[in-house]
């Protein structure tokens, strides 16, 4: 009894890694071909892709596409401004949506209920709809910099980050998972003497590790492949984001090699941040799995 | 230390009222117990001194001074909830430390408020644990030690036992008692559970869909229940309820009898009978003595007995058909269907008119 029962754990064990490397190997293709594809002239790229060549660093190999990349487009630059867009938005969303969510969840306000609905429903509104409007407000409104005051945000970092750091799902987010956790835990550091500021400080933000890796995985994608906004806003190179630069690729001839090459540059962050992201959620589950 | 005023409090969740008026007083270091079946409004009481909840009407004094509007952290109470509530992400010490880390209490006077903690709950080898790492007593422990280091006025306790299991319960329940005579502070405990409340409290309070049913001390509640209510709800196995007719109203006694019983005078304890009443007679199960057929007052057939070695349960069917329990301080054989008869002091029975 005890044998079969062991074979038939093996088996299971062996069914269920043959299953998920399948789906690993899946995933992973896509990726694997713009690696190998971006080693490769462009008329060999081509050619291989009707074969299992296109997967295998095979035939003229070398780095071509990288140097030309760079010289067709300031890459660096596209890439730096990405990540700064990205990573500042990142930051102040997490922050202010969940301070807000914070108030809609702990604190007792009139209007309370229907501003969080009004903010709900905001969920489906396609970006599109509000890209003109947004862009007419942002080209008036004033800022103070350094050379005073000026009217305007056309070309700068801030039009791609102010209008992206609320926003309705981010909220939503944190607010159900602040409501699942234990009243008491508030109140206990309420009776305490926890000023509401201390509480999301010491209590509630030390908890949320699960929301605020999802709610920033979540932002992080849609910041890093922002393409409409920034096409429309942004007129100046200096302040282009990567998907914007794609555009240099795909002029009088198409240089897939060099594109390649390119995505393969800009799938860089992505990974790290994954990376990042699945140590901290790791981690932060792990410590509020038994809830006190 | 301080005393506890409350005088009239209301408390009400949009039309419905849950909380009808409750005044109760509670001297300087003294443990009152609330007690009451579930959705009387313990909590909800609790939680209005520990200003968890808004006051609808009323008014709180704690100390002398109306606390009605003040902050929970400004009251000067502690409270130790039913789950703990103790942070996860904090190790034992920081969360016994949490409420003086907050006030910024030096770094000398919070170790050593949380090294005496500590030693009064046992638990100074926990101290550098997560929760996680805790078993449900110890947590409890370290609930208790964060309310001890603010040395608060009043504790507040909303049924901090109810979460362990029993023999677990048992040492709680008396290190809580012990923990009242070291620190000598004024205690309020909730729970529905009334052998802790008969253990702990000086004062017990009964309550009953929002209202006080009866406040004293254990005892006086136990031989003297104002009400069918509180009679009922203290003692184990519950008192006995008898249904009767009034034959007699004298100026201290009341005459009462049933086809089951023979006429008796019991204390009439100043309520107001009328010749021909029906009432209700109450006797502890504990205070009916079994006799020879013709001699008791109490007559029935056993339906059941359950000998548990020192004692033994008796179930009884009494002629109109309702039941009573008798526990007898004695191991005894019964056999079903028999025939049996009981007595009892006069003024050990309750009567209570309809
Ligand atoms: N937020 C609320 N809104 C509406 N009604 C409430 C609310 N909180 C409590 N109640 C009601 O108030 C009454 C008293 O509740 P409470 O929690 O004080 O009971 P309890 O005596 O503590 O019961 P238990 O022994 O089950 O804990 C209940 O009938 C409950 O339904
Ligand atoms: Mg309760």
């Amino acid at each position: 009894m005890a044998t079969i029962s062991a074979d038939n754990h093996g088996l299971r064990l062996a069914v269920r890694y043959v299953v998920l490397t399948l789906i690993a190997v899946i995933f992973i293709f896509p990726l694997l071909f713009m690696v190998m594809s971006s080693l490769k002239p462009s008329d060999q790229l081509l050619r291989d892709t009707a074969s299992l060549r296109a997967f295998l660093p095979v035939g003229d190999i070398g780095f071509d596409n990288y140097t030309d990349a760079f010289s067709r487009a300031p890459v660096g630059l596209f890439v730096f401004n990405s990540v700064l867009v990205t990573g500042v938005t990142v930051l102040l969303s997490l922050f202010l949506c969940s301070l807000a969510a914070f108030s809609f969840a702990f604190l007792k306000w009139k209007g309370r209920d229907l501003l969080l609905g009004i903010i709900i429903a905001t969920l489906i509104v396609p970006f599109e709809t509000i890209a003109i409007p947004l862009l007419l407000l942002v080209s008036k409104l004033p800022w103070i910099g350094l050379e005073g005051l000026q009217f305007g945000w056309l070309n700068t970092y801030r039009v791609q980050i102010i209008p992206w750091i609320a926003d309705g799902l981010t909220v939503f987010l944190f607010v159900q998972y602040f409501k699942d956790l234990p009243r008491e835990l508030i109140e206990a550091a309420r009776v305490e003497g926890a000023s509401w500021w201390q509480i999301y400080r010491r209590v509630v933000m030390p908890l949320a590790g699960p929301v605020l890796a999802t709610a920033a995985i979540l932002k992080f994608l849609v910041m890093y492949n922002q393409y409409l906004w920034p096409l429309i806003v942004v007129q100046q190179e200096s302040y282009r984001p990567v998907m914007v630069g794609l555009q240099y690729f795909f002029q009088l001839d198409t240089a897939w090699g060099e594109i390649m090459a390119y995505l393969t540059i800009i799938t860089v962050p992505v990974l790290a941040f994954y990376l990042v992201m699945q140590r901290a959620f790791i981690s932060s589950i792990a410590s509020t799995g038994v809830k006190g | 230390m301080a005393d506890v005023k409350l005088r009239d409090i209301r408390k009400s969740y949009g039309a419905t009222e849950v909380i009808k008026g409750v005044d109760i007083d509670i001297a300087d270091g003294e443990f009152v117990v609330f007690v009451g079946p579930s959705g009387c409004g313990k909590s909800t009481l609790l939680r209005m001194i520990a200003g968890l909840e808004d006051i609808t009407a009323g008014t709180l004094e704690i100390d002398g001074v109306r606390v009605n509007d003040l902050e929970p952290s400004r009251r000067g109470i502690a409270m130790v909830f039913q789950s703990y509530a103790i942070f996860p992400h904090m190790t034992v010490r920081e969360n016994v430390a949490f409420g003086l880390t907050i006030n910024k209490v030096s770094k000398a006077d919070k170790e050593a408020a949380v090294a005496n903690a500590a030693r009064i709950l046992q638990m100074e080898h926990l101290l550098d644990r997560r929760p996680s790492e805790l078993s449900g007593g110890q947590r409890q422990r370290v609930a208790i030690g964060r309310a001890i280091v603010r040395d608060p006025k009043v504790f507040l306790f909303d049924e901090p036992l109810s979460n362990l299991d029993a023999a677990l319960r048992m040492d709680m329940r008396m290190e809580i008692g012990k923990l009242h005579q070291d620190l000598g502070a004024s205690m309020i405990y909730v729970t529905h559970d009334q052998v802790e409340a008969m253990t702990l409290a000086d004062k017990i309070v009964v309550l009953k869909d929002g209202q006080v049913m009866q406040a004293g001390a254990p005892m006086d509640l136990y031989h003297n229940p104002a009400n069918l209510f509180v009679a009922g709800f203290l003692g184990a196995p519950s008192m006995n309820f008898i249904p009767v007719s009034v034959t007699e109203v004298g100026p201290d006694t009341v005459t009462v009898s049933s086809p089951s019983l023979d006429a008796i005078s019991v204390p009439r304890k100043g309520r107001d009978f009328t010749t021909g009443q029906t009432a209700t007679l109450g006797v502890r199960p504990q205070y009916l003595r079994p006799v020879g057929a013709d001699a008791g007052m109490l007559h029935g057939t056993v339906v059941l007995t359950e000998r548990l070695g020192s004692e033994t349960v008796v179930d009884v069917k009494l002629a109109n058909g309702s039941k009573i329990i008798a526990a007898l301080p004695q191991d005894m054989v019964m056999s079903p269907g028999e025939a049996v008869s009981f007595t009892f002091a006069p003024d050990q029975a309750h009567a209570f008119p309809e």
